[in-house]
């Protein structure tokens, strides 16, 4: 079937089965290889992107229910070079360490925090979209760490310490 | 793995999708939220000719209040219920409920309808459907029908719907002032499904139990309602039903046919049931008392 795709604002015509997941046709038809697939069904969340502004699984997600959509993946997440200020609290903060959920982590709370610009302050929020994906590293603490500090630095204001 | 191959067709309303399904009957699997299905799907359990997707059909998205229902449609999220969708308890109820079904990326896509029909013995859905007489609308080639929850469930992912028939809506009836909501559940890590888990409506009058709703998930192969235990509670004094309350914790643990699990025999499952049981009421109790109104201060 004959899908078009908004990708990071770039349209993408594929021809795809059905059975594609939206994360198989990033990777293996757009080479937008970022989006890291690993459990494949729902419970890891290294594949998650935005489609529409929202977090979701992009391996429980077909294709070809994408039509039309608004996708975005890790590799729209800097501009012009520069780090999205997400990435460069996870940098800072040491926030990943092997980094084969970062992908995943990052576009979960490019979602959040747009959605919802003060999540650092709503703890039970939080905890709860942390939990949403798998780290085996870093054991969370310098995520979240990260987090608070990209919230902050997308509000403006200035981190404890600078 | 990947899925089996499948056609996909993209209903565009209620009938075009019925249609589809008349047509193709067992071959042919609803595609809504996804979250249960795609994985399945993935596992090659489950191995359909065709996929109907309804995520674009009008119809079934949206909620509203009609004749003493609150009434879902089939597209719904589990996430458009995190906030109360109706000032009545019932919507206290979901809100409350909300957050113990999976994650936010998968409650943002999943459906309450689809949870109903998909029939897993660990969801929250179903019990809190059980629970509350909720009515399942269906339509099917030969028009609509209703079914209730009491009716829907006949085995783990096995339910009243035949292969030609779309969950179109769910309707819980609206609980009414004076009514306590709890819910309490047992599980691993979060996100986990409940080990087991327990819903409680309680209606109070002066300051009287008046009556008393109990499922329970997780507590057999389909939602268990604890329907002695309820029985144990009406007309209890609210001020002094801690006894009450113990022993319509073990009644609804007996009422229970839980299956052994590697992480949980019999007893031990029963035993967390009946905790399950006691917070939940416990909680509906405070929140029945918190919205009886004070009578004003003043004249000594």
């Amino acid at each position: 079937m004959e899908v078009t795709l908004w990708v990071n604002g770039d349209r993408y015509r594929v021809d795809v089965e059905p059975r594609d997941s939206l994360a198989d046709t990033l990777r293996d038809d757009l080479a937008l290889t970022g989006t890291n697939l690993a459990c494949e069904h729902g419970v890891c969340g290294s594949c998650t992107v935005l489609v529409d502004g929202q977090a979701v699984r992009s391996c429980l997600l077909l294709t070809v229910q994408c039509s039309g959509r608004s996708i975005r993946t890790v590799e729209g997440l800097a501009t012009d070079g520069e780090l999205h200020p997400l990435q460069a609290a996870f940098a800072a903060e040491h926030g990943l360490q092997c980094g084969f959920c970062t992908p995943g982590f990052l576009m979960l709370f490019a979602g959040a925090l747009e959605h919802d610009p003060r999540l650092d302050h709503d703890e039970r929020r939080l905890e709860e979209t942390l939990a949403s994906n798998l780290c085996r590293c870093t054991g969370y603490v310098n995520i979240r760490r990260a987090v608070l500090r990209a919230a902050r630095e997308l509000r403006g204001e200035a981190s404890p310490g600078e | 793995m990947k899925p089996a191959p499948f056609a996909y067709q993209a209903a565009r309303s209620v009938d075009e999708a019925v249609a589809l399904l008349d047509e193709h009957g067992s071959a042919a699997k609803v595609l809504a939220g996804g979250q249960s299905l795609m994985l399945d799907l993935h596992y090659r359990r489950t191995r359909p000719a065709l996929l109907v997707d309804v995520n674009g059909v009008e119809e079934l998205v949206g909620h509203g209040v009609d004749d003493g229902h609150l009434v879902l449609g089939a597209l719904v999220r589990h996430a458009d219920l995190e906030r109360p969708v109706v000032d009545d308890p019932v919507g206290a109820l979901l809100a409350h409920v909300a957050p113990y079904v999976a994650h936010p990326p998968i409650r943002a896509r999943g459906t309450f309808a689809g949870s109903l029909a998909w029939a897993h013995p660990a969801a929250e859905w179903c019990a809190v459907a059980v629970a509350l007489d909720a009515e399942i609308g269906l339509h099917g080639p030969s028009g609509r029908r209703v079914v209730a929850a009491a009716e829907w469930f006949h085995g783990p992912h096995r339910t009243d719907r035949t292969a030609q028939e779309l969950v179109t809506e769910v309707r819980l009836p609206l609980l009414g002032a004076g009514t306590g909501i709890g819910f309490a559940e047992h599980r691993r890590t979060h996100g986990s499904f409940a080990f087991a888990a327990a819903v409680a409506a309680v209606g109070v009058a002066e300051g009287r139990v008046a009556w008393a709703r109990i499922a329970m998930a997780n507590a057999g192969p389909v939602p268990v309602r604890a329907t002695t235990a309820e029985r144990a509670l009406a007309g209890q004094s609210v001020a002094s039903c801690d006894g009450a309350v113990s022993e319509a914790g073990a009644a609804a643990a007996r009422e229970a046919d839980p299956r052994p699990e590697p992480h949980g025999s019999v007893e031990y499952r029963r035993h967390v049931l009946a905790v399950l049981v006691r917070r939940s009421l416990r909680q509906a109790l405070g929140s029945a008392a918190a919205q009886v109104t004070r009578p004003p201060a003043g004249r000594g």
